[in-house]
C-alpha cells in the first residue's frame, strides 16, 4: 500500500462518512456543514487524479458559493427539527421506490462494465490541468460550452424577472 | 516501509510553514499596534505609549488580557459550532499563505530551497477558494450565537462577501488574460522581466483593491460588525480569546491580502531598479533576504493604506454597499475584461 492508496481510502471514508452524517443530522445547518465536508473530500479525489483545476473550482463554486447561499436561506428561515413537516407514508414509499430503482441501474451498469473499463490511474495524465482543459473546452467542445453559458444567462435573467415581480 | 517520503524535503517544508505562519502572526500582532498608532496620529492623539518603549509591548498586553478574560458560551447555542466559528476564521486566514512566493530561493546545507510552501499551477485560484471559505467562520459563529444581532451580522457578511467576490473574480480574469498563468511564482518572474502588472491593469487593480477591502470586512465595508446598528455584529456573544481569534483573523486577512495585491500587481518580491538575475551570483543568499524585505515594504504600504482609509472614510449604508458592488464594480470589471481582451487582440501580444 503506497501513500496514494492510503490517501484514497482516507478521502473515501471521509466522503461516505460525512454524507451519512449529512442525512442523519436533525439540524439542517449541520447537514449543510457535513455536505461541505463531502465536497472537500471529493476535491481531494480530484487532486489525486491530477485534476487540480477541477478540485479548486469545485471548492470555489460548490463549497464557497452555493453552500453559502444554502446556509443563508436555512439560517434566515431558522429551520429546526421541531417545525420539520412530517412526511406522509406515500412520499416515503415513492422515495424508497425511486431510490431502489437508481441503485438497481448503478448496480447493473457496474456489473456490465466489469473488466471492460480501465482502472483509474492516479497522479498521471494532464487532462485535468487548466491549460489542456481550456484548450479542449474552446476547440472541440466550444458549441456545448456556449450553449451551457447561454443557459446560465437565461437562468440569471429569469431570476431577476421573478425577483422584480415579487 | 509503508510511506516513502523524502525526509529532507518534508523537514524543509515544515520549517518553512512554521516560519511563514509565525511571521504572519507577528505581523498581524504588530498591525494591531500600528492601527492604534495610525488612528492616534490621524486624530491628533498619542496612542498606546505605556507598555514598553513607545508602547511596543502593547500587543502582548492586549493578548494577555484576552487570555485572562472570562470565557462565556451562551446556554442556548450549539457549543461545537460556537467554537468552530472562530477556529475556522483563523484557519482559513492562515491557510492562504501557502502559495505565496516570499522570495526566489536560498542555498542552505547544500540544498536549494524555494521560499514558497507550494508552487501549484493554480496558485491564485487556491487563494480565491480559501478566501471564499473564510465566510463560514463568520456565518457559523453568528448563527451558533443564537442572537438576532449576531445572525444579522452573519447574513450581512455572507451577502457582502459573495457580492464582492464576483467583481474581484472578473477583475482577476482580466489580469490572467495578460499574464497567461495562474501560478503566483510565474507571475512574479514575468513582472521581473517586463513591467509590473499595475501598468497593464490600472482599472483592474482599483477594482481588486476595493473588493479586498470588502472581503476583509474593513471600513468602509465593515457592515457585519457595525456597532451603531448591530451592537458588535457577528461576534456580539463572543468573549475572551475566541473574540480575539475573530479580531486577529481580520488582521491576518489584511496582511495576506496586502501580500496578494503586491504579488499580483506590484511585482511581488521584485526589487525595483535592480536586475535580480544579474546580481544573483555576487549577492548569494542576501538576494533572497533583500527580496523578502522588498515584499515586506510593499506590504506595509498596503497595510498603511488599509488603516488610512479606515480612519478617514465613514461606513457605507447597506443599500449603498450593495449598489456599489452590483451596479458599479461588476459592470466596470466586465468592461475592463472586454477592454483587456480587445487590447490583447489589437496589439497581438
Amino acid at each position: 500500500m503506497n501513500i496514494l492508496s492510503l490517501l484514497f481510502y482516507i478521502l473515501s471514508a471521509m466522503a461516505v462518512g460525512s454524507a451519512i452524517m449529512m442525512l442523519l443530522s436533525k439540524n439542517p445547518v449541520k447537514s449543510i456543514l457535513w455536505l461541505i465536508v463531502v465536497f472537500f473530500a471529493i476535491s481531494g479525489h480530484y487532486i489525486l487524479l491530477n485534476a487540480q483545476f477541477l478540485a479548486v473550482v469545485n471548492i470555489i463554486v460548490y463549497a464557497g458559493a452555493i453552500m453559502v447561499l444554502f446556509l443563508f436561506v436555512v439560517m434566515l428561515m431558522n429551520l429546526n427539527s421541531t417545525v420539520e413537516p412530517v412526511k406522509n407514508f406515500r412520499m416515503q414509499l415513492i422515495g424508497i421506490i425511486s431510490g431502489g430503482a437508481l441503485f438497481l441501474i448503478i448496480l447493473s451498469s457496474l456489473m456490465k462494465g466489469e473488466g471492460k473499463a480501465q482502472l483509474v490511474q492516479m497522479r498521471v495524465g494532464d487532462a485535468g490541468l487548466i491549460k489542456n482543459l481550456g484548450n479542449v473546452l474552446f476547440t472541440n467542445y466550444v458549441l456545448p460550452f456556449e450553449i451551457a453559458s447561454i443557459l446560465f444567462l437565461s437562468a440569471m435573467i429569469g431570476a431577476v424577472v421573478i425577483g422584480k415581480k415579487a | 516501509m509503508l510511506l516513502t517520503i523524502d525526509l529532507g524535503f518534508f523537514i524543509e517544508k515544515l520549517v518553512l510553514i512554521v516560519i511563514v505562519v509565525s511571521i504572519a502572526l507577528v505581523v498581524a500582532m504588530y498591525t494591531t499596534y500600528g492601527e492604534r498608532k495610525v488612528a492616534a496620529i490621524l486624530q491628533d492623539r498619542r496612542g498606546p505609549n505605556r507598555a514598553g518603549p513607545f508602547g511596543l509591548l502593547q500587543p502582548l498586553a492586549d493578548g494577555m488580557k484576552l487570555f485572562f478574560k472570562e470565557e462565556i458560551i451562551p446556554n442556548f447555542s450549539s457549543k461545537v459550532l460556537f467554537i468552530l466559528g472562530p477556529s475556522l476564521a483563523m484557519i482559513t486566514a492562515i491557510m492562504t499563505s501557502a502559495v505565496i512566493p516570499w522570495a526566489d530561493k536560498i542555498e542552505l546545507f547544500g540544498r536549494t530551497i524555494s521560499l514558497q510552501v507550494a508552487d501549484v499551477n493554480i496558485g491564485i485560484l487556491y487563494v480565491f477558494a480559501v478566501v471564499s471559505m473564510g465566510v463560514y467562520g463568520i456565518m457559523i459563529g453568528g448563527w451558533a450565537s443564537n442572537n438576532k444581532y449576531s445572525l444579522m451580522g452573519a447574513v450581512r457578511a455572507a451577502s457582502q462577501i459573495i457580492s464582492y467576490e464576483l467583481a474581484m473574480g472578473i477583475s482577476l480574469i482580466a489580469l490572467l488574460m495578460v499574464t497567461g498563468t495562474l501560478s503566483l511564482k510565474d507571475m512574479v518572474v514575468q513582472q521581473q522581466e517586463t513591467m509590473w502588472n499595475i501598468v497593464y491593469q490600472p482599472l483592474g487593480f482599483l477594482i481588486f483593491l476595493i473588493c479586498a477591502f470588502a472581503e476583509c470586512n474593513r471600513t468602509p465595508f465593515d457592515l457585519p460588525e457595525a456597532e451603531s446598528e448591530l451592537v458588535a455584529g457577528y461576534h456580539t456573544e463572543y468573549s475572551s480569546m475566541k473574540l480575539g481569534f475573530y479580531l486577529f483573523a481580520e488582521y491576518i486577512n489584511m496582511f495576506i491580502s496586502s501580500v496578494v495585491m503586491s504579488t499580483l500587481f506590484f511585482g511581488g518580491y521584485d526589487i525595483p531598479f535592480v536586475n535580480d538575475a544579474a546580481v544573483a551570483d555576487s549577492w548569494g543568499n542576501w538576494l533572497a533576504l533583500a527580496q523578502s524585505a522588498c515584499l515586506m515594504i510593499k506590504v506595509l504600504c498596503f497595510i498603511f493604506l488599509f488603516m488610512w482609509v479606515r480612519w478617514t472614510i465613514p461606513r457605507f449604508r447597506y443599500d449603498q454597499l450593495m449598489r456599489l458592488g452590483w451596479q458599479v464594480l461588476i459592470p466596470l470589471a466586465l468592461f475592463n475584461m472586454l477592454a483587456t481582451g480587445a487590447a490583447i487582440l489589437f496589439f497581438d501580444k
